[in-house]
């Protein structure tokens, strides 16, 4: 690696006639945000690092005791804990799944030149600006069985969406679905315009159908921005909370993360959730982990 | 066995007409090339063939059955694009199969499809390899490749080694020639380069501005243009033009260009092949640089003249000579004027010059 040089300041600035160097306004810009980093991420996480090989409860004055990898033993093989994770992956596929047909859709709908195009994006970038609590709240309203206007529009009379622990996840799932579709949207917008017109007339003189040319040139050129899409909105989707909190108390939509704030924050069993909460990370990174490993084999291509 | 003919194609942008009333034939098997400036409507022209333009007049017949109304899918015809447009995210095998898969032929045929073209491309080496890790020349090379595997009914190449550098250029362009040999298919190339034009065609459109300038071999369109446009367009160096005045004199008729003091000696001929052609005082004379004779010695008909500027071309010299209010560039051999502002004495050679009336258009007199 080339060791960066360190320029002289303009001797004509102010900062130059303060007796700055390059140097000290760098310091200036990165310190504080390592700092920050330092005292509100790396500090808590080593923190609950150390917890999670204790009994520890913050409930209590009790002392903690260490009781070494108990606490991942006894979660490991705990049945419960394993079922929270089996309807985490179900929302996060079916979450997933549904943001990248319905965003993926959208933006080839959008991909063309149609009027009003931009207003119509920014419309449709709309819900995931919206803040989580209120998406929740609203959407509770829509699927309530009596008056919600769900049931009214598609003629469903008295459907329970969220009181039926059946249908409480897809529920979920849905409004998820609704609100960051938008995401997949703007993502992929950004590669179908990205992919050169002229390898269109191509296919086109080539002979190649509306389908062909869709397997074979659009999706492979998108595809590395979409993998950007999906591992974002994976991760996202696995430590759902707010949505699935507020939106219903079915045991059939404890995601993982309810799990781990009732084990926290209910039954105060700090040192347990934390091992919990170490577990997950560890998950979501190794999820992560393969989607990068496949997009850059993607990117190869 | 393919024929394409265009009758008075019409094609707009908004209120700008970039195809005025076009009409060509081309015969099977012709190399043609659409030779003009940028924006004059030549790759509008093959766009519409292939389809990927639409026409608001006239029709474009291929074999004789009109195509206009056809998607590029159905009008069976091949192009081959300036940016190569090789699909970056397959091997050069892919890419050429392509066009192949896309008609759903079987494996075993497409792979003997694809390695026959690639033996004579000389790429059966690069089938492997992505576009991104290739030369220039070898993209067009299996663009080239992509466009003949499927055998169309014609060729259209627009600006294929234009983005190519010079030396590059030149050996696609005898490869192009030799593949058109070889292969034999009704080839559409649009190119603003004369030199390319005129190394490749059979015969060559000119266009200027959406309308057809002259069609003509490349002999043709440069011993015989038919307007201003052309002679300047084709030939480097570019052709001389001045206005000149034709007078009779003792010896014969005498040319003088706008500005000098003495005329060039003409054969009386041309006082009587002009004849009521046009007002003798309001024409212009053109003259190729190789019919400019330039010699040290003073002789009969010969101009004293000062030499401006010398450009050594290497084989040959381009010498600016001042002729009254004109510059005349003369060829001649590789150093015969050794410096600029020698006295030199020019004569032009009859059988090399031409006339245009005061609107452009060739008189069509030649000597």
């Amino acid at each position: 690696m080339a060791t960066a040089v360190m320029t002289r300041l303009d001797p004509s600035t102010r900062a130059a006639a303060h007796g700055w160097s390059d140097l000290t306004i760098r310091n200036l810009f990165i310190i504080p945000t390592i700092l920050f980093l330092i005292v509100f991420n790396i500090f808590p996480l080593i923190y609950s690092l150390g917890y999670s090989f204790t009994d520890f409860r913050a409930s209590t004055n009790a002392p903690a005791n260490f009781v070494g990898l108990q606490n991942y033993r006894e979660l490991l093989n705990d049945d419960f804990i394993w079922r929270n994770f089996a309807i985490t992956a179900q929302y996060v596929i079916v979450s997933v799944t549904g943001q990248v047909l319905v965003g993926f859709g959208m933006a080839m709908l959008l991909n063309r030149d149609i009027p009003l195009k931009g207003l119509l994006t920014t419309l449709l970038l709309l819900p995931m600006m919206l803040s989580m609590a209120v998406v929740g709240l609203f959407w509770k309203l829509l699927y309530d069985p009596s008056f919600g206007i769900i049931n009214y529009a598609l003629g469903l009379g008295t459907f329970e969406w969220l009181s039926n622990p059946n249908m409480a996840l897809y529920a979920v799932a849905l409004t998820d679905i609704w609100m960051w579709s938008p995401f997949v949207m703007l993502l992929s917008l950004a590669g179908l315009s990205a992919v050169p017109k002229h390898l269109y007339e191509a296919a086109a003189i080539d002979r190649a159908g509306p389908l062909y040319t869709f397997f074979r040139i659009t999706l492979p050129l998108v595809a590395p921005i979409l993998m950007i899409a999906i591992i974002f909105r994976t991760m996202e989707a696995f430590k759902t909370f707010d949505l699935a909190y507020i939106l219903t108390s079915q045991p059939t939509t404890e995601v993982i993360s309810i799990r781990l704030y009732k084990m926290a924050f209910q039954e105060w069993q700090t040192g347990r959730s934390c091992a919990l909460a170490y577990i997950v990370l560890i998950m979501v990174l190794a999820i992560t982990n393969i989607y990068v490993k496949y997009l850059n084999k993607v990117k190869e291509r | 066995m393919t024929q394409i003919e265009l009758r008075g194609l019409q094609k707009f942008f908004g209120a700008v007409q970039v195809i005025k009333d076009l009409n060509l034939k081309i015969e099977d098997n012709e190399f043609i090339v659409l030779l003009g400036q940028s924006g004059c409507g030549k790759t509008t022209t093959l766009r519409a063939i292939a389809g990927l333009e639409t026409i608001d007049e006239g029709d474009i017949l291929i074999d004789g059955q009109p195509v206009q109304h056809l998607k590029c899918s159905d009008r069976d015809i091949a192009m081959v694009f300036q940016s190569f447009s090789l699909y970056p995210h397959m091997t050069v095998y892919e890419n050429i199969a392509f066009p192949l898969r896309a008609t759903r032929m079987s494996k075993a045929q497409v792979d003997q499809e694809v390695r026959g073209i690639a033996k004579i491309l000389r790429i059966t080496d690069l089938l492997a390899k992505k576009p991104s890790a290739l030369s220039g020349g070898d993209m067009q090379r299996v663009a080239i490749g992509r466009a003949l595997v499927r055998r169309p009914k014609a060729m259209l190449m627009d600006e294929p080694i234009g983005a190519l550098d010079a030396k590059l250029r030149e050996e696609m362009r005898a490869e192009i020639k030799r593949l058109h040999v070889k292969q034999g298919s009704t080839t559409i190339y649009v190119t603003h380069d004369q030199i390319e034009a005129m190394a490749l065609a059979d015969r060559i459109v000119i266009m200027h501005e959406g309308v057809l300038q002259q069609v003509g071999s490349p002999d043709e369109v440069y011993r015989y243009p038919s307007n201003l446009f052309v002679a300047q367009f084709v030939g480097s160096p570019v052709m001389n033009v001045a206005n000149a005045a034709v007078a009779e004199d003792k010896a014969g008729a005498s040319v003088t260009v706008q500005g000098a003091p003495q005329g060039f000696a003409f054969p009386r001929e041309l006082l009587s092949k002009l004849n009521g052609k046009a007002a003798s005082s309001a024409l212009s004379l053109g003259i190729r640089p190789e019919g400019v004779l330039v010699q040290h010695e003073a002789a009969d008909g010969f101009l004293p003249v000062e030499a401006h500027i010398i450009e050594p071309l290497g084989s040959y010299d381009i010498v600016d000579l001042k002729v009254g209010d004109q510059m005349l560039r003369a060829r001649t051999r590789a150093g015969y004027v050794a410096r600029a502002g020698a006295r030199v004495f020019a004569r032009i050679d009859p059988s090399h010059a031409h006339f245009f009336d005061a609107g452009g258009q060739s008189l069509g007199v030649r000597l």
